[in-house]
């Protein structure tokens, strides 16, 4: 039996044994106990007597995941998600913190709404930073009160959904963002290059017969902004970057001392073009059918043309998938993060061009990394890294597992799996292509700031 | 399918977005019957299945010469749900289902709501528990029979999807190819126009290169470019390359508003260099047949000369896709 905690609950004690404990910021790996005493990691041999104990072994403990985009619905479209369903969508993840990003209805587009977000945010599963948009009404023209807004405590901000098209008024938010120590967060895409395109350019959308998006309308987003951030000293950040031409971009700016991370998607790391065709495979593993003939393999009916594969970015080919991989193991990639976007049923089961775009993710992110880390094509440590430590710092959080810090971590097996699904899933929607998949990596126990905030067995804890 | 590393994980089968409702089985198909319970693209078919569906059209044909009766459909009801305008696909249709026996209805599908992608399932839902039977579906949106084919239990036909599909057009061309050249196998098939965007043309390389012909490709770069690797066809650079002993060639409507989408700079250029006409076909085999899948641009992308001329298979085209069609309609009723 599963259940829900919330940041609102008694402080957790108990004593997890004989797991594997990850601690990226330590550089630590090990099989060791682990101690929580009234919300605060402690030295096991220090734990009260009358603590729980239960049995860690075959689990790995981490920090507690830290998602950099979220799409939480609320206000305006809570019956997709909401703020509470969103948390515990995030919480059965393993995830601690979300940054919800503000395109919601009305925008997040000034200090009272994203005060008004934050308050409904309070003590629940997850602890929810906001992201407030760029500009007002995410318009693109004039900047938002950045200045207020940092002193709130926002991550960013980003007008997500839409590039700031125009140069110049990026250029004006670099500069305006930068003492503040904020990112501008950039959805790298061109709206000229882009237009009317609903998935990816390539053999599987000229198979389709479906417009394509081409690579270059990324590329020129990030080779413009990373002339404007190296001109005015401001940082930007890349979100879901899905094209290696820009991550090439990205690794050749920060050699040169450009303020420049980026995040990518679980799906643009596991999942292809070759989905839309009806291919289920992921991106390490061998391609056949549609994804090794993508003009001569017939199209699998049940499959093919699935709007839950419809996603923005579009899904990228295999071998960009991989290079994307391969950032997130050489550590150029700074997060992995989810874009969670929850769709109803409405607005999915249309046609493929007619649907909205994008899939959740809060719950299958550490499962998707987990089968790559399975697929031998990634470190659990890297991982961990690129879905806690990492992004967490960006937006000025730690994650240790040392003793004396506030316990913030999540406790997963990595060798059960478990069959996604629409009851499995504490999202009110369930818009993702991996339905009826069986996935490895469950979560166990998710602790934030020293609460439970989720729990599957580990009974005596309860 | 899709072992990870350690090779014990299992799957269950997933399912499109969650949003299906029932995948009908095609059951209650004899081992020897048809064993597709939707036309949804050629690619589905095989050389054998390509070839029986060209039979049976022939023998369409000569049974509607000698204007029998038929009821392979009795008892049928055929909705046609034509979600863009559309004139000869329809009546083609139209025409074999009642030549088959069924009782067709039009199906109320408001265009301008269908392009808003809310209400097909729906729509569709309800004709079949009015009795509609089959749905011949056409519509602006790639993938659309797939989505109709998921949600509804009712067989789909699909008479052209976006720039996606359009089987029995495809059918209809190779029976007429088929006719004028006895048969596909090793022959060189040209065809000229908007191939991007073109789901006659997508169909066609399916079919043609499925019954062993190769098929060279000519239009503006933006209209030709990303078919390189599809085996069995080549992507000319020059129109004289794809034409030169050219068995068939084929030419595309020119959409008349793609002129803005950057494709070519304007219709003028567009017949300067890719139009069809006598002069141009002179390095193509002697007697070449000309195909257009109709409506066509008389002066764009072919002369009205050539169009009427006796190389043309025009005509010949649209009396065959009447009979092409009843093939269908009967195959997938077994």
């Amino acid at each position: 039996m599963s259940s829900f905690g919330s940041l609102g609950d008694p402080a957790a004690t108990f004593v997890l044994t004989g797991a594997r404990v990850l601690d990226p910021l330590a550089d630590a790996d090990g099989i060791g106990d682990l101690a929580v005493a009234d919300g605060l990691l402690v030295d096991p041999a220090s734990a009260p007597s009358d603590a729980p104990r239960v049995d860690g072994s075959g689990l790995v403990v981490g920090p507690g995941l830290c998602d950099l985009h979220v799409h939480l619905r609320e206000p305006g479209m809570e019956r997709a998600e909401t703020i509470e369903s969103g948390a515990r969508a995030a919480a059965h993840g393993g995830f601690t913190t979300i940054c919800a990003m503000p395109n919601t209805d009305p925008p997040l587009d000034e200090p009272a709404r994203v005060a008004m977000v934050l308050d409904r945010a309070r003590n629940r599963a997850c602890r929810v930073r906001v992201i407030a948009a760029a500009t007002r009404g995410r318009e693109g023209e004039r900047i938002t009160e950045v200045g207020e807004l940092a002193g709130m405590g926002i991550a960013g901000v980003s007008d997500d959904g839409s590039v700031v098209a125009s140069a110049r008024v990026a250029r004006g938010l670099l500069a305006y963002l930068a003492p503040l120590g904020l990112p501008l967060i950039e959805h790298a895409e061109d709206p000229a290059l882009a237009s009317g395109s609903v998935m990816r350019s390539g053999e599987t959308a000229t198979r389709l017969g479906l417009a394509g998006w081409p690579a270059s309308a990324e590329l020129s987003i990030v080779e413009r902004d990373i002339a404007l951030a190296d001109e005015t000293g401001g940082w930007v950040h890349f979100t879901h970057l899905s094209t290696e031409g820009g991550l090439n971009a990205i690794r050749r700016a920060r050699e040169r001392g450009v303020r420049v991370t980026c995040d990518v998607t679980p799906h643009h790391l596991a999942l292809t073009d070759a989905w839309v065709a009806g291919w289920r495979g992921f991106a390490w593993e061998e391609p056949e059918g549609v994804a090794a003939d993508p003009f001569g393999a017939p199209l699998d009916a049940a499959l093919a043309y699935d709007p839950a594969c419809r996603v923005n970015p579009p899904l990228s080919s295999r071998a960009e998938a991989l290079a994307l991989l391969a950032g997130v193991a050489d550590g150029s990639i700074d997060a992995i993060a989810t874009d969670h976007a929850p769709h109803p049923r409405e607005r999915k089961g249309v046609e493929f061009g007619a649907a909205a775009p994008g899939m959740i993710g809060l719950e299958t992110a550490l499962s998707l990394g987990l089968a790559a880390v399975e697929a031998g094509r990634l470190e659990l440590g890297r991982l961990l890294a690129a879905l806690s430590t990492r992004p967490a710092a960006l937006i000025g959080e730690t994650r240790s597992l040392a003793v004396g810090a506030v316990a913030d971590l999540v406790v997963f097996d990595p060798g059960a799996r478990w069959l996604v699904d629409a009851p499995s899933l504490a999202s009110t929607s369930s818009n993702t292509p991996l339905l009826g998949m069986e996935l490895p990596g469950v979560v166990r126990l998710t602790v934030a700031g020293g609460r439970i905030t989720y729990r599957d067995g580990l009974d005596a804890i309860g | 399918m899709l072992d990870v590393a350690n090779g014990h994980t299992t799957r269950h089968r997933p399912t499109a977005g969650g949003v299906v409702v029932s995948w009908p089985e095609p059951s209650g198909a004899p081992a020897t019957g048809w064993p597709h319970r939707h036309l949804l693209d050629v690619d589905q078919l095989t050389r054998d299945q390509l070839e029986e569906c060209l039979d049976l059209a022939v023998e369409m044909r000569e049974r509607r010469l000698r204007r029998e009766t038929l009821d392979v459909l009795r008892g049928e009801v055929v909705g046609l749900a034509f979600c863009e305008p559309s004139t000869r696909t329809r009546v083609s249709f139209e025409l074999a289902a009642e030549a088959l026996g069924a009782q067709v209805v039009e199906l109320p599908i408001d265009v301008s709501s269908v392009t808003k992608g809310e209400s097909l399932v729906d729509t569709l839902r309800t004709l079949e528990r009015t009795g509609v039977t089959t749905v011949i579906l056409r519509h602006s949106m790639s993938g659309a029979p797939y989505l109709a084919a998921r949600s509804v239990p009712v067989r789909i036909v699909n008479a052209g999807d976006g720039s996606h599909a359009h089987p029995t057009q495809a059918l209809l061309d190779a029976l007429t190819l088929r006719d004028a050249l006895g048969s596909l196998d090793g022959r060189k098939i040209a065809i000229v126009g908007d191939i991007g965007h073109s789901r006659v043309a997508r169909s066609n390389l399916h079919a043609l290169t499925a019954l062993g012909a190769s098929v060279w490709l000519a239009g503006p770069p933006a209209w030709v470019r990303g078919f390189e690797s599809w085996p069995g066809v080549t992507v000319a650079d020059r129109l004289e390359d794809a034409l030169a002993d050219a068995d068939a060639v084929m030419t595309l409507r020119i959409q008349l508003e793609r002129e803005a989408g950057g494709g070519v700079p304007s219709l003028r250029e567009y017949t300067a260099r890719w139009g069809l006409d006598a002069d141009r076909l002179a390095v193509a085999q002697t007697g070449a047949p000309v195909l257009h899948p109709g409506p066509t641009n008389e002066g764009v992308e072919i002369t009205a000369d050539l169009a009427a001329s006796e190389r043309s298979l025009i005509g010949t085209q649209v009396v065959n896709g009447v009979a092409m069609r009843m093939a269908v309609l009967a195959l997938l009723a077994q």
